[in-house]
Parts: structure tokens; sequence; C-alpha cells
């Protein structure tokens, strides 16, 4: 293991994070305050407590997941993105780094700035509501898995993109929606039978599920069903990196 | 003693069907300063990003310091440094910290004495707080030096260091790669130029169309070079060349108006004062003499217009 290596990368993203401070950590924490504001105070205050919590502190989870999907997936895309792009990765290539140790290094910081941004948006949120967290070590876990696995599906996108608008476009395109429509700021139950059968294809779903469920102990999906999910999505991110690396694809010619 | 890099059957072809390499065969002796000659798009860049693991090679392979590039990468990338043709740094970072970098991802220890060193060795000592942005092209390309030298490579690639380098910058930079060669790092560059070969190089190779069409050491291509013609321009043309100039193996030419003389410099005697007594003696008057001498320039350009 070139652990050297593994710190020298991860240190770099990160330093990049430090640089830009403000549009890493500063917005999305102002989004995520306009939200509370809109749907926490504003709508929030018509509508009635979901499962015997206060729609307030209901979207929380989901809160912190919408930033948390997004960002990973942006910080990791751009983190890879990037040198291909300049043409700076020759150095990474021509190093004598194992593809484990790049993914790592790059999924590490990217996921890193995810959590860190995750726990940011926790303190804001708790600022505006009054929260209680049932199950703190299962929220840590899925915070992590989440940060981590999406940091994955966030390299894959660097990876494939080839213009800076297809780097944006998975996360605008198909993530925000998914995670619009996955429940962050509702209960599942409360949609028609037949859109509730829709949403169980939904991957964010099990997502924001289970981070609820640590939370306030009710969930729409059996915590089990959550966790396998994510593991799921984990593990198809995984294999499609091995995959990327055993034929070089887009990183070699 | 075995080669440091060692290619054998070495072949690539882009994604887009093109063939850059043809059956590349190649050994660069350790220790050596090896010049890679050749036109625009002979496959130079090619053939070292094969090397350094950049490129994917569609055949054959490829042993640095005995070490597989594929199989063994790690061991041979470690040993390895590259300076690459284009100027890709990254924008944001200070020079001290991309240089550092460098270092770690190859797997050495911070260093900073030696990383100090190496930066002041190449001038950059000054900059060293400076982002990478703020620097001219040619501080951008000893940045780039100082990266791939920063964790002591024993082989470094060079693709075409001078390209955009002023005069005094191109001294330094060989000042530095005689140092270092001194020090025993074998040295690999490429350039279109062919003075720098000959200054510079031990041996020299020329790519052409991705083959390599010649290597062969400095000395013996400069013995080559050393022969020189000896061109007569006549006054008179003449029909053949008389018999009694036979022993000097004379060359008619420009419809007999011309003859030509070779001979070597480098020998004991040229034989040029005989050949005038002689043209004398047989009473052919000339008007006007000249001499040329083949350059590796010309030997270059015969080569890759005879592939062509
Ligand atoms: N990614 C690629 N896809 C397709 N063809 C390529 C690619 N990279 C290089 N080539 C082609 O391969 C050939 C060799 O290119 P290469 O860069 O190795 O040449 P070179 O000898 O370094 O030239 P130069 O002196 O201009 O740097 C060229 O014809 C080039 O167009
Ligand atoms: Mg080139």
């Amino acid at each position: 293991m070139n652990l050297y290596a593994v710190r020298s990368i991860y240190l770099f993203e990160m330093a990049r994070t430090w640089r830009t401070l403000l549009q890493s950590i500063v917005s999305p924490v102002i989004s995520t305050s306009l939200y509370f504001v809109v749907f926490g105070s504003a709508i929030g205050s018509r509508i009635d407590a979901i499962d015997g919590v206060d729609y307030g502190a209901f979207i929380v989870p989901g809160l912190i997941m919408l930033s948390l999907l997004t960002q990973s997936i942006s910080n990791a895309a751009f983190g890879i993105y990037f040198p291909r792009f300049t043409g700076t990765i020759f150095e990474i290539l021509s190093a004598p780094v194992s593809y484990l140790e790049i993914v790592l290094s790059y999924v590490g910081a990217a996921a890193t700035k995810s959590i860190l941004l995750g726990l940011i948006i926790l303190a804001t949120a708790s600022l505006f509501v009054p929260l209680t967290i049932v199950h703190p070590v299962w929220m840590l876990l899925f915070l992590v898995l989440t940060a981590v696995t999406f940091s994955l599906f966030g390299f894959i996108i660097g990876i494939w993109a080839d213009s800076f608008e297809k780097l944006q476009f998975v996360p605008m395109l198909v993530v925000t929606p998914l995670t619009f429509l996955g429940g962050s700021f509702y209960a599942i139950d409360m949609l028609p039978p037949f859109w509730r059968t829709v949403s169980l294809f939904n991957p964010v779903v099990y997502l924001v599920s289970g981070f609820r469920w640590s939370f306030f102990g009710t969930a729409d999906v059996a915590i089990g069903v959550s966790l396998a999910m994510t593991l799921v999505f984990l593990g198809i991110c995984l294999a499609v990196v091995a995959w990327i690396f055993r034929t070089g694809y887009r990183l070699k010619n | 003693m075995h080669p440091i890099i060692s290619v054998s059957n070495l072949s690539k072809t882009y994604a887009s069907g093109f063939q850059a390499l043809k059956n590349v065969d190649l050994e660069i002796r350790a220790g050596e300063i090896f010049a890679l000659l050749g036109p625009n798009g002979a496959g130079k860049t090619t053939l070292i990003s094969i090397i350094c693991g950049i490129v994917r090679a569609s055949e054959g392979r490829v042993l640095a310091d005995g070490y597989d590039i594929v199989k063994d990468y790690r061991a041979a990338r470690s040993k390895i440094g590259l300076v690459p043709q284009e100027l890709t740094t990254d924008a944001f970072e200070t020079v001290w910290a991309t240089v550092s970098f460098s270092r770690g991802l190859f797997g050495k220890p911070p260093n900073p004495p030696l990383v100090e060193r190496v930066l002041k060795d190449l001038s950059l000592w000054e900059k060293k707080d400076n982002k990478i942005i703020t620097l001219s092209g040619g501080m951008k390309r000893r940045v780039l030096i100082a990266k791939a030298l920063a964790h002591e490579p024993q082989i470094l690639f060079l693709d075409e260091p001078t390209a955009g380098v002023d005069v005094e910058l191109r001294q330094d930079m060989w000042r530095l790669v005689r140092e270092l060669r001194d020090t025993g790092v074998t040295i690999i560059l490429t350039t279109h130029y062919i003075e720098e070969a000959e200054e510079m190089a031990d041996r020299i190779g020329v790519i052409n169309k991705g083959e390599i069409v010649l290597v062969e050491e400095k000395a013996e291509l400069m013995r080559k070079l050393g022969r020189k013609r000896l061109i007569l321009h006549l006054q008179n043309p003449l029909a053949s060349v008389p018999q009694s100039l036979a022993d000097h193996r004379l060359e008619l030419s420009a419809h007999g108006s011309e003859l030509i003389y070779t001979y070597d410099t480098q020998g004991e005697r040229t034989g040029i004062t005989a050949l005038l007594a002689d043209l004398d003696r047989a009473g052919i008057r000339f008007k006007d003499l000249e001499t040329e001498q083949s350059s590796l320039e010309e030997i270059f350009v015969s080569l890759v217009r005879e592939r062509s």
C-alpha cells in the first residue's frame, strides 16, 4: 500500500475544499436554511405532525440527505474530472499507485467533505427546530455509508463525463428529482397507492427512510431493507469502478 | 550489463484505428543520455507514455530496470520520472506544494531539504510560495522538471524539454541533465532539434511513422558525418573521368561539369594536395570549388524521406 500517495492525494483534495470553502460549505448551508424558512416554517406550520414528528423536524433527515447526495456526487465528480480536463491526471497514472489507492483517496476526500457538510447542516437545522436523535450510531453509519456510496457514484460520473455539461447533467437532472421524489419532504404513505409503488423503485427512498429512522425511530420501509438497498448500491458502484480501472475506460488510451 | 529499459515488439493502435507504433524494439543503457529524434507525429510521446503507464500498449512488452511495467508497475514506475511535453500543471497550488505532492505520490516520505535542493537547482526557490498560475511558461516547465525529480528517479524522461524555452534556460537545463547523468540517472529525451541531440546525447535513435529507423552511438554517427565532399566546378565539361585520375575515385556530375571528391576529415591525410597536383598534370582547370559536409540533419531527412 502506497500510503504516502493516498495521503498526498487526500490532502491535495482537502486543500481544494479549504480553498473553495465558500462554495463548498457556505452555499449548501444557506440553501438548507432557505428550505427551513420556506418548508419548515412557512408551509410546515400548516402541516400536521407526521407519525408524531413535527413537520419542521421531519424534513431534517431529508434535507441532509439532499445535500449529502448532491454534494458527494459533485465533489467526487469534479475531483477526478478536473485533472482529466487539465491533463494533470498524467501524473497520477504514471505514479506507483494502485487503482484502489486512487479511489480510496479521491472518494475518501469527497466523502469527508460531504460528511462534514452533513454535520454542519445538522447543526444549522438544530438552530431552527428542536432535534433528538434516537439512534445516533445508526445515524452516523447511514451518513458515512451514503457519503461513500454517492462519492463513488460521483467518481464514476467524473470519469464518464467528457464535458462540463455532462458533469452537471446527472446531479441536476437525475439526482435532484430522485431526492425530491424520494420522500425528503413527505412520508411515502402520504402518496396515493400507485405512486407509493413507483417510489419503491427510487433508491433514494431507502436512504431517506433509513436515515429518518435513525432520527425518529419510525420509517417508510424497514430499516433492514434500507440498509440492504444502500449496500447494494454501494456494491454496484464498486463493481463499476473496478471495471473502469480494469479496462482503463476514459482514463487511458 | 542488462539494459535499464528494454522495449520489445511494442505496437500501439489508438481507438481511432491509427497505428502510432509498429513493432518497436529498443534498449536503453543504464546511465546514458539517449535522444529520440523524430518529426511531428512520429510516435515519440506515444512511446514514452506507454513506458510511463499513461497509455496502454496494444502489443509487446516493456521492462524498466528488469520490472515489467504492467505486472510490476509499482516497482517499475517508482524508478521513473516524467516531464511531459505539454505544460500540464495545477493552477492554484504553490510550487512547494505541488513538488512535495509529487514526492508523496511516488511513495516517498516527505523530505523538505531535498525539495529545497531541487527547487534551488532549478532557480525556483524564490517562487516556492507562488501559485503556479502566476508563473511564466519557462518557469512552469521547470516546475514540471522539479516534480519529476522530487522522488529521485533513476530514469528520467524529458519529452521535448526545450520547446518554448529561452537560450539561458536551455543551457541551465543541459547542465542539470549532465549533472543528473553524472549521478547515475539515465536520461531519455525527445527533440526535433538535431543540434540538441548532437550536443547532449550519448546515443541517438531516430523514429519515424511509428518505427525506429536508426539507433547509433553519437560518436559513430559523427564519424559518418565526418565525411566531406569537395566539389570542383570545371571550366570545360568532361565526358568521363580521365584514366590518370582513377586512383582518386572521383565522381562526375552535372553533365560532366563537376568533379566530386569524397574524403574523410578525420583521416591521416585527406589526399586533396595529391588530387590537385594530378588535376594540374592532366590539364583539368576549374573555375570554382566548394566543400560540403553531410550533417545529421541530412541523414535524418534522408532517413525520414526514404520511409515515406
Ligand atoms: N489519443 C490519440 N488518439 C488517436 N491518435 C493519437 C492519439 N494520440 C496520438 N495520436 C497519433 O499518434 C501519432 C503519434 O503521436 P505522438 O504524440 O506520439 O507523436 P510525437 O512523435 O510525440 O509528435 P510531436 O513531435 O508532435 O510531439 C500521431 O499521428 C498522433 O496523431
Ligand atoms: Mg510528442
